[in-house]
């Protein structure tokens, strides 16, 4: 039975109509506490990555480093989590800004970049560990489970970086795991350490 | 009839209450190419709606692939529901891309300076293989306002056909105070052999 109202449907079938309801789902959401890694697996605890949405959104909050000096570094993978390699092209630059105003830059970063490369691709440089310190940040990932295409993404983030020298830094990373297989299952990580904590919200959209 | 729970209306006159939480990223319109010249969105037509509706609209590219190799992603705006793209704009656009031989490019790219031409939405010559292409967003803030210009910013990221990554970042205003009601996206040549573009509002 459907609920309409003036005309309107507004309920039926078992959902809401979609213009009353928002595009943007939340899927999940992690929270690290001294975790090594944190993943996102199609099909696993909830997880939801394949052909139910065209754009999935990675938001990170207060993203804090159990090392300091580290990257906030990320791969994908085509065999449900089994391995974290698939092949990338990445551009990285950034913005930065140190505490005392004496030094600024916007740059190009070859050491942050792939080609080619299985490597994990950072999204952002150089952590800060002190307690009040952290990175967030978005990533867009599109259409993992296209079998046609490569698969696209771009990121931002914001981190208060180095810890002698306290930078704000504004990572942008973009590119593509070049790979034809469905990706299904998404790793965050430390270059080296543990993440000490942070949340990471799986959001899709339809 | 509407609904209402303790006190509080749910539903009424075929809405939902104000009151009410609903997310503010809203749906409108998919449209999916298939060798089309452009896909257009223009109010009033095909469940378009580009009016004072939401203060400001976002298009998602998804896969986006030119029939004509090494072209570029553009859009365009019109002020007469589609009869015409040609909305006077300033714009600057910014790229950073990196080759899969390990070659790095990074700079401003001349963008539009009260043109009618359209606006570049890459940077890069995008590949027609049939795993390239790009993916991105589009803003257009507040189309519908008769005061002020109307701003836009975009990112694109692309399989370029010399291969690499390279994304596009694209700010600008149409240079007028008439009401926007149409956009259009293509390619500079070619069409738009297949791809998705999602149109939202934005509460």
């Amino acid at each position: 039975m459907a609920l309409i109202s003036n005309g309107t449907t507004i309920l039926d079938a078992g959902s809401v109509a979609s213009s009353f309801k928002g595009s943007m789902t939340l899927i999940k959401k992690l929270t690290a506490s001294s975790d090594a890694t944190l993943s996102f697996v199609n099909g696993a605890s909830g997880v939801v990555l394949d052909g139910t949405y065209k754009e999935y959104v990675f938001m990170f909050n207060n993203m804090h480093p159990g090392t300091d000096n580290t990257h906030f570094v990320f791969n994908m993978s085509i065999d449900t989590g089994s391995n974290y390699n698939v092949t990338k092209t990445t551009t990285y630059f950034h913005a930065a800004h140190n505490e005392s105003g004496s030094a600024s830059e916007v740059e190009y970063q070859t050491p942050s970049d792939l080609a080619q490369s299985t490597d994990f691709t950072r999204l952002q440089n150089f952590s800060n560990s002190n307690s009040d310190a952290s990175c967030t940040g978005t990533l867009h990932l599109y259409d993992p489970s296209n079998t046609t295409h490569v698969k696209h993404f771009i990121s931002i983030f914001n981190s208060s970086s180095y810890t002698t020298d306290p930078y704000t830094l504004q990572p942008f990373t973009s590119g593509y795991g070049n790979t034809t297989s469905a990706v299904d299952a998404v790793q965050f990580k430390y270059s080296s350490g543990n993440i000490d904590a942070g949340d990471i919200c799986l959001y899709g959209i339809s | 009839m509407a609904v209402i729970s303790n006190g509080t209306t749910i539903i009424d006159a075929g809405a939902l209450g104000a009151t009410v939480a609903k997310g503010s990223l809203i749906h409108i319109k998919t449209l999916t190419a298939s060798s089309s010249g452009n896909l257009s969105f223009v109010n009033g037509a095909s469940g378009v709606v580009l009016d004072n509706t939401y203060s400001a609209y976002k298009f998602v590219f998804i896969n986006c692939l030119p029939s004509s190799d090494g072209v570029k992603l553009k859009y365009n705006f019109s002020i007469d529901t589609g009869s015409n793209y040609n909305v006077t704009k300033t714009s600057s656009n910014f790229y950073a891309g990196h080759t899969e031989a390990d070659a790095t490019g990074f700079g401003y790219d001349s963008g539009l300076a009260q043109s009618t031409s359209d606006a570049f939405g890459t940077v890069g010559a995008i590949g027609s293989a049939a795993d390239e292409g790009c993916s991105g967003e589009l803003y257009l803030f507040d189309p519908s306002n008769t005061t002020f210009v109307k701003h836009f910013h975009g990112k694109v990221t692309i399989y370029g056909s010399n291969p690499q990554a390279q994304i596009t970042y694209t700010g600008g205003y149409c240079n007028t105070t008439s009401a926007i009601d149409a956009v259009r996206i293509n390619f500079e040549s070619g069409n738009i052999a297949s791809g998705t573009v999602k149109m939202y509002g934005v509460l």
